[in-house]
């Protein structure tokens, strides 16, 4: 302990911040291991200096966030997280986009620390004190009202972080600016800062005390996940895409959190661990598939100088190991089985399936509902990543760049190995890491209640219920196993020996294929674009370019969406703070006389003021 | 001797599973006054592409050569979890009703990158369309295992196999039967008889495969469609045999089995006769239909109809 200005300053070692520590460490390893090859020869060697050290502070300051028990320490080491973090957004400060989205996102986290700190000041009014047992002591007897504003000012701080719709749009903006092994951490990692914030404070310090709580971030939840996974399908730059994936990741770990809030409400508080339970596992199964994919695209990016994926395909042959990194990764988020994805998104679903069965009355099909959405969001995902694989590394090369790709080096394939690894071993040990989560999660909503244990084994997962159901990731990889090894094997006794004739593609008759004859990234997803097409508003331009009247030499067709939150949310906002600005300049017009004229009134007034009051 | 009965009853069904397809084909060639080929017509054309040499894209990868097996072994997989005629341990198995969404998009994602693989327009198409068509019907098959499972308050495998008839059941089932058209591309939504280049969407996807691999990913289709009617069949009239039933009784739920799998048959047949295929995105609206349906359902359980 140390004392500075009279803060006493401790750290909470209980289980949920030693979790948060350990997924902070577990996915900064892997991105240093790799920064050390990916700065090599992109960077000078001050820069590389540089951008190692803030890499170093931004760590520290995660973890101190995620550690501290005193709210006034917890806003310092926040702050400090994100200005460290703006100095990554904008690490390639040459670049004109760094600074716009680094703009964009210092201004939104500072919109969202104003109302954190808030909250904290009305606290602290009741409390009298910082630390975190005097704040949950003092929330106790707080007034429902102040409860209430103090809850929708944590979830609209915390939410900027996280990235929920429609906080999220500086979250497409700033993550893919950073170099990539920062935008690993800041997907990975850093916003789920802000899933610590809600389950600390609203949850832990603050307590849930109504049933509205749970339902707005349920549903707030659900529609971050679907709005999203539709942005993702839409984007054809690889780190965007994989941006608005974080926006859709953070959904479904909010569906666990958000399930949980209300089942704390309903006073079922076994169900209430086995949710938060739940949405921790798809948190570390995100921070480890989500900073996989983002490395694998700083590969592809280091390597071909793009990150548009309509420029890039055929990189499997010249980058087997970023590609099956990357195939890793896609599966995981997709969540197919046996990866860890799949393991959680079974237990969010399982979460509102066993909800069911004990809430009451019209919360049954609103649960329902959410795993609905939670199903189409799962459906859409695996489309986005046979997209985002299928367009990126396969089939034939669509630019001289990707056709001259080469595999990157050791220091960054060790990086994505190691994560590759720990998306299936998350995913195989499933009953051990949830027994874990399960006693992470106990400990913050039902301390008191003897020790609850959701696995049957190391391997499989059981549900609470009278009839209850099991999971085995490890039964269901070994039968896949078993099953491929024997068809295999049985083709090949029945068969005999694969005769096989390399030929070109069909081509219609066409004279030969070329990487121009390939399905685009844009082609994929139109179905999608025309599906949606209420919400995401697409329009086209289409040029002819001629060289005379007769002849078109080329022609020009591009895509858009419309941003609906930024045109009908963000610029309203911005118009009326940049009018009322405008209105604001008229009182200084520069002239020294006039702002004497302005002190001189404003003393007179306190002067006034302090004679009456 | 448990896990021996559950082997051969998977066999079984792999070995019927083409036959399935065989009458449909039959039924429909039929009912339009036509004689049609043999139902044992998909058996003589498994051995002929097995027998067969493979043709092989230059342009494709590893992807492309193991996807065959991985669409098998994950059918097949699926296979294990679905009730047939003896019902399931509920207790001790690796997973339930929901890991038979997660196993089939497994399969379903190895092949549409497959057919991205080989960079021809036509295999892009397939995957794109077969990704838009499953992604809208993944919520309505959620939605129905939700309404099924409710009564007997878990999902795994033997609330389906328990309960008796129910009228929130046969709401599901009609849903379900919607997304069985969908994702055995059944028409109205895709037509396995035409390789019409704008109309296919599965045909398009494994267009490049020929030799023993199209024969597995066949099989594999076939396979696939014998899950979701089996499913369909216990969720229409759940009447299965206990695994430590004698004999006889097993034999009259196999026979019970076998006439719900008939049935189903002629149902899909006659629906497939006569009906038009539907433009592609007006496939959204049908799946949009079976979802709204599916809540019914859901709601229905809730009350406990």
């Amino acid at each position: 302990m140390l004392n500075l200005f009279n803060i006493s300053i401790s750290f909470l070692h209980d289980p949920l911040s030693l979790f948060f520590v350990f997924t902070i460490l577990l996915i900064s390893l892997p991105s240093v291991i790799y920064s050390l090859g990916y700065l090599k020869g992109e960077y000078s060697l001050k820069k590389r200096f540089y951008g190692l050290t803030l890499f170093t502070i931004f760590v520290i300051s995660m973890c101190l966030v995620v550690t501290v028990d005193n709210a006034l320490m917890f806003l310092i080491c926040w702050e400090l997280m994100s200005l460290v973090s703006y100095f990554l957004v904008i690490f390639d400060h040459e670049n004109e986009k760094s600074i716009r989205a680094g703009t964009i996102y210092v201004v939104m986290m500072h919109i969202g620390t104003a109302f954190i700190a808030a909250a904290f000041l009305i606290m602290y009014k009741h409390a009298g004190s910082f630390d975190f047992a005097a704040l949950k002591a003092a929330c106790q007897s707080m007034p429902i009202a102040t409860k209430n504003l103090l809850f929708v000012f944590f979830l609209l701080g915390f939410g900027t972080k996280a990235g929920i719709v429609p906080l999220h749009i500086w979250l497409p903006l700033a993550h893919p600016q950073a170099p990539s092994h920062i935008s690993s951490l800041m997907s990975g990692v850093m916003i789920k800062t802000a899933i610590y914030g809600i389950i600390r404070f609203i949850i832990f310090v603050l307590g849930v005390s109504s049933l509205w709580w749970g339902n707005l971030v349920l549903i707030l939840a659900a529609f971050s996940c679907l709005i999203g996974v539709i942005y993702a399908l839409m984007e054809h730059d690889i780190k965007k895409l994989l941006a608005y994936h974080s926006v859709e990741n953070i959904g479904i770990i909010l569906l666990g959190v958000g399930a949980c809030m209300v089942f704390l409400q309903c006073n079922l508080p076994y169900m209430a661990v086995f949710s938060l339970a739940a949405g921790l596992y798809h948190l570390i199964n995100h921070a480890i598939f989500k900073s996989l994919l983002f490395l694998c695209a700083g590969s592809v990016y280091k390597v071909t100088g793009t990150r548009d994926m309509e420029k890039l395909g055929g990189l499997i042959k010249k980058m087997p190991w970023t590609a099956a990194a990357f195939l890793m990764g896609a599966m995981a988020i997709s969540a197919l089985p046996p990866l860890n994805g799949f393991v959680s998104e079974w237990l969010i679903l399982q979460t509102f399936f066993l909800g069911m069965l004990k809430v009451s009355g019209g919360l049954k099909v609103f649960f329902a509902l959410c795993a609905a959405a939670l199903a189409l969001t799962g459906g859409l995902a695996a489309a986005c990543f046979v997209k985002a694989f299928g367009i990126t590394f396969l089939a034939m090369p669509r630019s001289s760049k990707a056709k001259e790709a080469k595999e990157v080096v050791f220091s960054m394939k060790a990086g994505m190995v190691f994560l590759s690894a720990l998306t299936l071993i998350f995913g195989l040990a499933a009953g051990v890491i949830f027994k874990v989560l399960a006693a992470i999660a106990q400990s913050i909503v039902a301390a008191d209640a003897p020790a609850m244990n959701f696995s049957l084994n190391n391997f499989t997962l059981a549900t609470v219920s009278d009839n209850p159901t099991y999971l085995s990731p490890l039964a269901v990889a070994l039968v896949l196993v078993a099953v491929m090894a024997v068809t295999a094997i049985l083709v090949f006794v029945v068969a005999g020996k694969a005769r096989v004739k390399k030929y070109g593609t069909w081509d219609c008759g066409y004279y030969k294929l070329t990487g121009r004859n390939e399905y685009t990234s844009t082609a994929f997803s139109k179905p999608f674009r025309i599906a949606f097409s209420f919400f995401l508003r697409p329009y086209r331009k289409t040029e002819k370019i001629r060289e005379s009247f007769y002849h078109v030499k080329a022609f020009k067709y591009e895509t858009f969406t419309t941003p609906v939150f930024k045109k009908y949310i963000y610029a309203p906002i911005l118009a009326i703070t940049f009018g009322s600005a405008r209105l604001m300049r008229r009182i200084q017009p520069g002239s020294i006389h006039l702002y004497i004229a302005y002190i001189f009134v404003t003393i007179v007034t306190l002067i006034i003021f302090m004679k009456i009051f | 001797m448990r896990t021996v009965f559950s082997i051969l009853q998977i066999i079984m069904l792999i070995v019927i599973a083409p036959l399935v397809s065989g009458l449909i084909t039959k039924i429909k060639n039929n009912v339009r006054l036509r004689r049609g080929q043999s139902v044992f017509q998909p058996y003589y054309n498994l051995a002929k592409l097995f027998s067969k040499e493979e043709v092989i894209s230059e342009h494709t990868s590893w992807i492309f050569s193991v996807t065959p097996y991985v669409v098998f072994a994950s059918t097949v997989t699926a296979l294990f979890l679905v009730p047939t005629f003896i019902a399931k341990n509920p207790q001790g198995c690796m997973g339930d009703l929901f890991l038979l969404v997660f196993i089939l998009s497994l399969g379903r994602f190895f092949l549409a990158l497959a057919g991205l693989d080989s960079g021809s327009a036509f295999g892009g198409m397939g995957s794109s369309r077969e990704m838009f068509i499953s992604s809208f019907a993944e919520p309505a098959a959620i939605l129905v295992f939700f309404a099924v499972s409710l009564s007997a308050g878990s999902t795994n495998l033997g609330a389906v196999t328990t309960g008796g008839f129910r009228l929130s059941w046969l709401v599901a089932a009609v849903s379900l039967l919607l997304v069985v058209l969908a994702e055995t591309s059944r028409i109205p939504v895709d037509n396995q008889e035409t390789h019409l280049e704008l109309t296919m969407v599965h045909e398009a996807m494994i267009l490049e495969y020929s030799g023993r691999s199209l024969a597995l990913i066949e099989l594999a289709s076939y396979v696939k469609q014998i899950v979701f009617f089996s499913l369909l069949g216990a969720i229409v009239w759940p009447c299965m045999a206990a695994a430590s039933a004698g004999y006889a009784e097993i034999i009259a739920a196999l026979a019970a089995y076998l006439l719900k799998i008939a049935g189903l048959v002629l149902v899909v047949a006659l629906v497939e006769v006569s009906l038009a295929k539907m433009r592609l995105f007006r496939v959204v609206d049908f799946l949009y239909f079976s979802f709204v349906i599916a809540l019914v359902a859901v709601i229905a359980a809730v009350f406990g109809v």
